[in-house]
């Protein structure tokens, strides 16, 4: 089989073990995106434990409607994400192209999203440094916004990582470049995109949910 | 090829319930439930992120090698905030045997908020 020829790299035995081995390579690329971003969760944890009412009062300070509209917009990114590996799998390039197309479009929008949010933290004052008005029932509400912009906007570089290798996926897709036997760079791409969506899916409770009844 | 293709219905399934966990967890959060609050947030979060692994990302369908890289991230996890917590939360617990530095915690760190103050208990 020519195809077959073509994709298997001359260090492996078969497709199957050329396969696996990416797939390892990509899962432990991402147990290492777990712990660099667990370092951030574990001071949440801590500050949360320590200064309880103060991250109570200070998550109120976010906007739920945009953390729920971008956890949606994200939860079907990921959908159209999946479709397109689906796509890949059954090497129809076109519908590939298509597939991921969307999903940048939805990651853009969850940028625009977040940018709106940036804009109105800063327009209220809730950027962590001079012109940071502190909140008076709230000491430590400082340590819950630096967290909060170090957190979203570390998730928010990975989005946009996201969006490059998205758009080289949908280049070579594009490019007729993927069949049924060879579309390894699109999975593992897909991979990626669902790992993002899984740190904002523990964000979106620690950041918006908080204290949310009163 | 070794990935077994997964009819698109399921896809659409996964992302129906994802949706619906996503209006319960901020459904939740509306009512005043004190600690179960959290509680209830996390573990929807993590049947989310199972979800995503499990379906999404193949790992049901993957190998058993898979199934070990992909948990061992979060099993170190896991032991980075056990061991973390067991500090943290456990500081107040014991009172020094010196008298004067006893004295000292009961006065500065129940200022620290978020440490109620202790009950002064007999020293030997």
């Amino acid at each position: 089989m020519p195809e077959t020829k073509r994709a298997l790299a001359e260090h492996f035995e078969t497709l199957e073990q050329q396969h696996q081995a990416a797939w390892l390579g990509m899962w432990t690329f991402l147990a290492t995106e777990i712990m660099f971003f667990s370092g951030l969760f574990m001071g949440y944890i801590i500050y949360r434990h320590t200064y309880f009412q103060s991250f109570e009062i200070a998550s109120r300070h976010t906007n739920i409607i945009y953390g729920t509209v971008n956890t949606a917009i994200l939860l079907t990114s990921s959908l159209t994400m999946a479709l397109g590996v689906h796509a890949a799998q059954e090497g129809r390039n076109k519908a590939v192209v298509r597939y991921i197309l969307i999903t940048i479009l939805f990651a853009a929008a969850f940028m625009v999203v977040k940018g709106a949010e940036y804009y109105e933290h800063f327009k209220n004052h809730e950027i962590p440094g001079q012109a940071f008005h502190p909140i008076p029932q709230a000491p430590q509400a400082v340590i819950f916004f630096y967290l909060y912009f170090a957190m979203t906007g570390l998730h928010a570089v990975h989005v946009m990582v996201g969006i490059g290798v998205l758009s080289v996926m949908a280049w070579l897709a594009a490019r007729q470049r993927f069949d049924r036997v060879y579309n390894t760079p699109v999975e593992l791409a897909g991979l990626y995109w669902h790992f993002v969506d899984i740190v904002w899916i523990f964000l979106y409770p620690l950041i918006y949910l908080i204290d949310r009844h009163t | 090829m070794s990935t077994e293709i997964v009819s698109k219905k399921i896809y659409f399934v996964i992302w129906a319930s994802l949706m619906v966990l996503l209006f319960v967890t901020w459904g939740v959060a509306q009512f005043d439930l004190g600690l179960f609050n959290s509680l209830a947030a996390l573990t929807i979060a993590i049947i989310k992120m199972l979800l995503v692994i499990l379906y999404f990302m193949h790992v049901r369908y993957s190998s058993r090698l898979t199934w070990v890289f992909a948990g061992a991230g979060f099993l170190w996890l896991m032991i980075m905030i056990t061991l973390t917590l067991s500090d943290y939360t456990t500081r107040g617990f014991v009172r020094p045997y010196n008298r004067v530095l006893s004295n000292w915690q009961d006065k500065n760190w129940n200022h620290l908020p978020g440490d109620k103050p202790m009950e002064p208990r007999p020293l030997p």
